[in-house]
């Protein structure tokens, strides 16, 4: 099934256009994603009180082409034992689904040519965001692979554990996706930025949503503070301490794809993919080469501006432990997307049977909701201790009788413990 | 759990992750945006060192271009990592010079005995530190070598001015 816009086009223009995207998209992504690795070393230092890469070029701009030159002129070392048809393919396993799920991302507003309008999404596709929740799950199988077919006890556990981590995130990651489709009644992600320009953006109309797919998007992508899989202190580098040359190469790449990615979801299920807030003249036809420009602009500023923000929270919070990490993912964040799926439904059906139209009078009504929901759930989060503390582990009456003995003696037998 | 794991009951705003996170974000932010860094710029700028810093050894010079040693024996009798080859010559006034004066740096631990014991105040050691060479032959610096140095020289400690002030 095509869509309405696409018919417009005949089908040699709309053959030449998707070429003429995919090229431009894929080139585009591929020097986003390495000036994302500059980008993260510049905000890093700078973070530190340092410079960053300075010397090579102005302001170290051509610092990744160097290590670009550098990966690709380093050996490959293939260690003894490994699974060398997993072991070559698992690093290309790694980035393809980052940069396949790009696809359906609408990244600006149609394009007028002389043989019709051309969509600024590579692939419309009418399924949309369920094929990028397909596509992204497959990101696992690269990570897990390398891990498998290095044969070191470390990668394994890196690739174990990135395995679990997915699997466990990608759940409450698809319930706060579930909200987003409930409220656009559409899986398209062209239907859903729609929906967002008449009700108002879903990081306002559906807040915790927005919440939960942040945080699982964190941890899907494998950054801080959900970097398990590649921890450093405690499995040297995870799945990649047997790569080398450009075949490690490939797993930051595919780390920053995945980031980038991740991001453009982001921006497009939440923050109103390339609408320009509090105007309309941008949203509606006749559509202009101007509006394409600004629009384009507006996406790409979002969607720096998640990436400035993975960047800047892998620098400023520590690694969890993987006992918290399970029980934020499976105590933590699934009872709250699912609680959040049920809220919503009932909300919508109440507004609905109040004879509230979808508009932005409805987002209103689901934003204020929002704001108690946040404060709830804020309130909840701030109390600490959710994130399996050493006293989870223990009787709450045993707990509390030990807090009341707290300023006679700080420490704990071994035998109190249940 | 391990053994005598603290339970303290702390109070809210130290046990909070939200607040936490939000302090540590607002903190990296601030960092960030400050232009102060404390990198230096390496071979554009360097750090000031100490005048007593024991670089790489100089042989000072007479007015006419002679290394000032006399070949009497001590700096090797004195240097701990026996870096120091001396093979003392006489000429036909009864004047002694070095004919081999060798110091191998890589054996040196730079200890400054060689300049304390030195009574012609002949050998120094040096303010200098960018000592790179392609191969380790040229770690052995000879007597030609050791006059030719040209950067300024350590101070020694001095008691009556214990801080160099």
């Amino acid at each position: 099934m095509l869509d309405q816009s696409q018919l417009d086009l005949p089908f040699l223009p709309f053959l030449l256009a998707t070429i003429i995207k995919m090229i431009a998209m894929f080139t585009l992504y591929m020097v986003s994603v390495a000036y994302t690795t500059y980008a993260e070393r510049k905000i890093s230092a700078w973070i530190q009180d340092r410079h960053g890469p300075n010397r090579v070029g102005p302001f170290g701009l051509f610092q990744v082409l160097a290590d670009g030159v550098k990966n690709f002129m380093k050996e490959e070392s293939m260690p003894g034992g490994v699974n060398k048809p997993l072991f070559i393919i698992a690093p290309a396993l790694a980035f393809i689904p980052a940069l396949t799920a790009w696809a359906v991302i609408p990244f600006a507003a149609p394009l007028p040519t002389p043989w019709g309008r051309v969509d600024m999404v590579v692939a419309d596709m009418p399924i949309g965001f369920l094929f990028t929740l397909a596509v992204t799950s497959l990101g696992v199988y690269g990570i897990v692979l390398a891990g498998w077919a290095s044969n070191n006890k470390y990668a394994l556990l890196g690739g174990l554990r990135a395995s679990a981590q997915m699997v466990s995130y990608e759940i409450s990651m698809g319930m706060a996706t579930v909200c987003v489709l409930l409220v656009a009644g559409n899986v398209s992600l062209t239907k859903i930025i729609d929906q967002q320009v008449f009700m108002g953006w879903n990081v306002l109309v559906l807040s915790v949503a927005s919440f939960i797919f942040l945080v699982a998007a964190f941890a899907e992508t494998n950054r801080v503070p959900f970097d398990l899989p590649e921890a450093e202190s405690e499995l040297i580098a995870g799945y990649h301490a047997e790569y080398s040359a450009m075949k490690f190469s490939m797993f930051p790449i595919s780390e920053y794809a995945n980031m980038i990615t991740a991001s453009g979801l982001f921006v497009t299920l939440f923050l109103g993919g390339w609408d320009i807030p509090l105007t309309s003249w941008d949203n509606f036809g006749p559509f202009t080469v101007g509006k394409f420009t600004a629009t384009f602009a507006m996406f790409v500023a979002k969607v720096i501006f998640l990436v400035f923000f993975y960047i800047w929270i892998r620098w400023t919070l520590p690694r969890f432990r993987y006992d918290q990490l399970m029980s934020l993912g499976w105590k933590v964040m699934l009872p709250t997307a699912l609680a959040y799926v049920v809220i919503v439904a009932s909300a919508m059906l109440g507004l609905d049977m109040a004879g509230l139209a979808r508009g932005k009078l409805f987002g209103l009504a689901m934003f204020g909701l929002n704001i108690v929901l946040l404060i709830v759930l804020f309130f909840i989060l701030d109390r600490g201790r959710l994130v399996s503390p050493a006293a989870s582990r223990l009787d709450r009456a045993r707990l509390q009788h030990l807090r009341s003995q707290a300023p006679s003696r700080a420490t704990l037998n071994p035998k109190e413990i249940r | 759990m391990a053994i005598n794991v603290k339970i303290m009951d702390r109070p809210i705003r130290e046990v909070s992750y939200v607040r936490a996170t939000l302090s540590g974000l607002a903190l990296t932010l601030k960092h960030m945006v400050d232009p102060h860094k404390v990198t230096l710029q390496y071979p554009e700028e360097k750090w000031d060192i100490s005048p007593r810093w024991r670089g790489t050894h100089r042989m000072l010079t007479t007015e006419d271009g002679q290394a000032k040693c006399v070949a009497c024996g001590l700096c090797p009798t004195v240097c701990p990592a026996n870096c120091i080859k001396l093979v003392p010559g006489e000429d036909e006034a009864g004047n002694r010079y070095p004919l081999v004066f060798e110091i191998d740096e890589f054996r040196c631990i730079f200890c400054g005995y060689c300049q304390e014991v030195c009574p012609e105040e002949a050998i120094h050691m040096g303010r200098h530190y960018e000592n790179a060479e392609f191969n380790r032959e040229r770690f052995v610096y000879d007597l030609e070598r050791l006059t030719a140095q040209t950067h300024p020289v350590s101070e020694l400690w001095d008691p009556a001015d214990p801080r160099g002030e």
